[in-house]
């Protein structure tokens, strides 16, 4: 009998694994970015894009973003896991989770190249 | 031999261990995190289209309840970033005996309410 249920616990190694690389991508970017500010004397519209015009920066700012949308997918999923029991309700917050993380995605392309 | 059944455990005297607390803590601030998402997206969006859409957002960062609740979110990611260090440290097997561990959950509680503090006075 095959007993997989989509909303288990059996995806091993991946995740776990995805979860810590996209940590460590995450707090690189964010502390760069922090002492980068925390250095800059006088921050202004103009600073502020021009620092995210440059193609290294919008190509990290979005890896750091996908990073975070992914990492809270896995999060978010961990919680379900633990408190929600009814498969139909965990299905659902999982398909709303993954619909929601991709519109994030395509919306962080638009913000970064879109000025 | 008399086992005393059914036991009787005290369950107000129970505590959550400090490296328990520190883990449920993460969970919460990561959730915290997740659910302001669109709300960051949208400052930064805000912050990069134009100067006009910048100078409205410098406005209503101004108001203090915008900002206590950014230094709330804040400290939920200063929680969620140190204790995750915490456990990636810990994945690499350092600081896993009771001891070690007791007292870097302790040092992660201390250490992103230290650096709340000390950001949201630097930020305002």
């Amino acid at each position: 009998m095959v007993n997989r249920v989509v909303t288990g616990a059996h995806y091993g190694l991946r995740d776990w694994l995805i979860q810590r690389i996209t940590a460590v991508v995450m707090a690189l970017y964010s502390v760069a970015l922090a002492g980068y500010l925390l250095l800059q004397p006088h921050l202004d519209y103009d600073a502020w894009t021009g620092l995210f015009s440059s193609q290294p920066m919008r190509t990290f700012t979005l890896l750091f973003l996908l990073s975070v949308f992914y990492h809270a997918w896995i999060g978010i999923r961990d919680i379900v896991m633990d408190y929600v029991k009814p498969a139909g309700v965990r299905l659902a917050i999982h398909v709303l989770v993954i619909l929601v993380s991709l519109l994030y995605a395509i919306w962080a392309v638009q913000i970064l190249w879109g000025f | 031999m008399n086992k005393h059944r059914p036991k009787h455990l005290a369950l107000h005297l129970i505590k959550l261990p400090l490296p328990g607390f520190v883990s449920i803590l993460h969970r919460i601030s990561g959730l915290l995190l997740f659910i302001a998402l669109p709300l960051l997206l949208l400052m930064l969006q805000y912050s990069l289209r134009s100067i006009e859409t910048y100078t409205q957002l410098l406005a209503v960062l101004a108001h203090p309840l915008v900002k206590l609740m950014l230094l709330g979110l804040l400290w939920a990611f200063l929680h969620h970033f140190c204790a995750g260090l915490r456990y990636l440290a810990i994945d690499l097997d350092y600081g896993v005996k009771l001891a070690q561990a007791r007292a870097s959950s302790k040092a992660v509680l201390v250490v992103s309410l230290v650096l709340t503090a000390l950001l949201g006075a630097k930020l305002w």
